[in-house]
């Protein structure tokens, strides 16, 4: 699983990015964390309000950071299509 | 908060909404009601102080306006966070997508009064708009209403002058966004955008994120977005309400009239001059206008001041360079100053 966190490097990055650690250390996951910092890129995913998370490729929060329980289900229901 | 009155598993059903929503309301109101008074009491009754002194005008001014603006930015900020949780960027750019200019600029000006948007998204929004095909004129219009009519000051300035200078600023924000966004597409504004943001392709599906909220998340971001506010502008508002003491005890009329009044036609031109590179927000600026305005500056001339301190910021300039060349970065400068003059020298012409 590959979990990438979209943003310029603003506090509301930060806080998504630690609560996907969280999140993930609670689901015993194992997952490469990224960060994309570089405009293009995050624009390119179709993303306009940073942060965003991407799961595997896909978007699945943008414009907000969610709370740590959001972001356990998130991946867990991305864990269960995604064959992980 | 209020948020915590609900049990954390309970659903927030419409009922319970509207209960708590009236709740919330008469205590804003008695709070807001109960500000002057309480500090009259505390100041006068309870410490003896002479209400006629000078030091002590001013110190019950910093108490009062204090309490007064973060009891209205909290209500503004959470009852336009709670409207705006049912829009989007997103859904904003699928409007906004093949539209022509003219017809464009006059719905990304509004729209972008609307839309939840933070300019330090500028960036991402800019190129996801013009990867979406929207014309970069029409952008621009987008990108220029959202931090010139600011929700904030059209809550302050309804409370502290009433409706009609609110609509006027409304109305004059509009105009100037749809003007300069035209202006700047017609002169051919894409030879200076970074050539990386045509070449940007949109892949993956776009979330839109206003979907799938419950009423309990609505409340939530609201809420949230109160605290990180009001957590980001505090030195500023201090900073605006302590000038704003010092000169509604200190500062004599006559310099202020003197020097920026009616009578000086280079008022409105300086006033935007010192606006433009300063770095503050609607809600530090409103207190040092409402005082300014006791001491007898003219309208148009104050409006102007606060539209330059809110719509151009270096910050947001560093940001927009990513993706604007220097010619277009002055040139964006340059049409929304001027912009703002004419409004200003308009409202003191026509207000008086």
């Amino acid at each position: 699983m590959i979990v990438k966190v979209l943003g310029p490097g603003c506090a509301n990055c930060r806080n998504l990015e630690s609560a996907t650690r969280s999140a993930l250390a609670d689901l015993g996951l194992q997952a490469t964390v990224e960060k994309v910092t570089d405009y293009a890129a995050i624009a390119g995913y179709g993303v306009m309000r940073t942060p965003a998370l991407v799961i595997d490729e896909t978007v699945v929060v943008s414009g907000r950071v969610p709370s740590v329980a959001q972001v356990r289900e998130l991946l867990t229901a991305a864990g269960a299509t995604g064959g992980q | 908060m209020r948020v915590t009155l609900v049990p954390r598993d309970a659903p927030l059903t419409g009922h319970r909404f509207a209960t708590l929503a009236v709740a919330a309301a008469v205590v804003w109101a008695a709070a807001y009601w109960l500000n002057g008074r309480v500090w009259d009491a505390v100041l006068v009754d309870l410490l003896h102080l002479d209400p006629a002194a000078r030091w002590v005008e001013s110190v019950r001014f910093f108490c009062f306006d204090t309490v007064k603006i973060a009891l209205l930015l909290t209500a503004i900020i959470f009852v336009v966070t709670f409207g705006r949780s049912y829009l989007s960027v997103e859904r904003t750019r699928a409007l906004l997508g093949g539209r022509r200019e003219g017809v464009g600029n006059v719905m990304a000006a509004g729209l972008g009064v609307v839309t939840p948007f933070c300019s330090c998204s500028a960036v991402p929004a800019f190129i996801g708009f013009v990867a979406a095909g929207v014309p970069i004129g029409v952008t621009l219009s987008f990108l220029i209403a959202s931090p010139l009519v600011n929700e904030i000051a059209i809550g302050l300035l309804v409370s502290m002058f009433g409706v009609r200078i609110a609509l006027l600023y409304v109305g004059a924000g509009l105009v100037i966004a749809v003007v300069a966004g035209w202006v700047l597409g017609r002169s051919g504004a894409q030879r200076w955008v970074e050539p990386f943001v045509f070449e940007t392709r949109l892949h993956g599906q776009v979330i839109d994120p206003s979907q799938g909220l419950d009423l309990r998340d609505r409340v939530g971001i609201a809420a949230e977005e109160v605290r990180s506010i009001l957590r980001r502008i505090w030195p500023y508002l201090l900073v605006g309400i302590g000038l704003g003491a010092l000169i509604h005890g200190w500062a004599p009329q006559e310099v202020f009239t003197r020097y920026a009044g009616a009578g000086n036609p280079f008022a409105v031109l300086v006033a935007v001059v010192i606006g433009v590179p300063l770095y503050s927000n609607a809600a530090g600026i409103l207190p040092l206008v409402e005082v300014l305005h006791d001491k007898g500056l003219p309208m148009g001339t104050l409006l102007a001041f606060m539209m330059s301190v809110v719509a151009l910021s270096l910050p947001e300039l560093i940001l927009l360079r990513r993706v604007l060349r220097p010619p277009l970065l002055a040139a964006f400068v340059a049409v929304v100053a001027t912009g703002i003059v004419a409004v200003g020298y308009l409202f003191n012409a026509v207000l008086g």
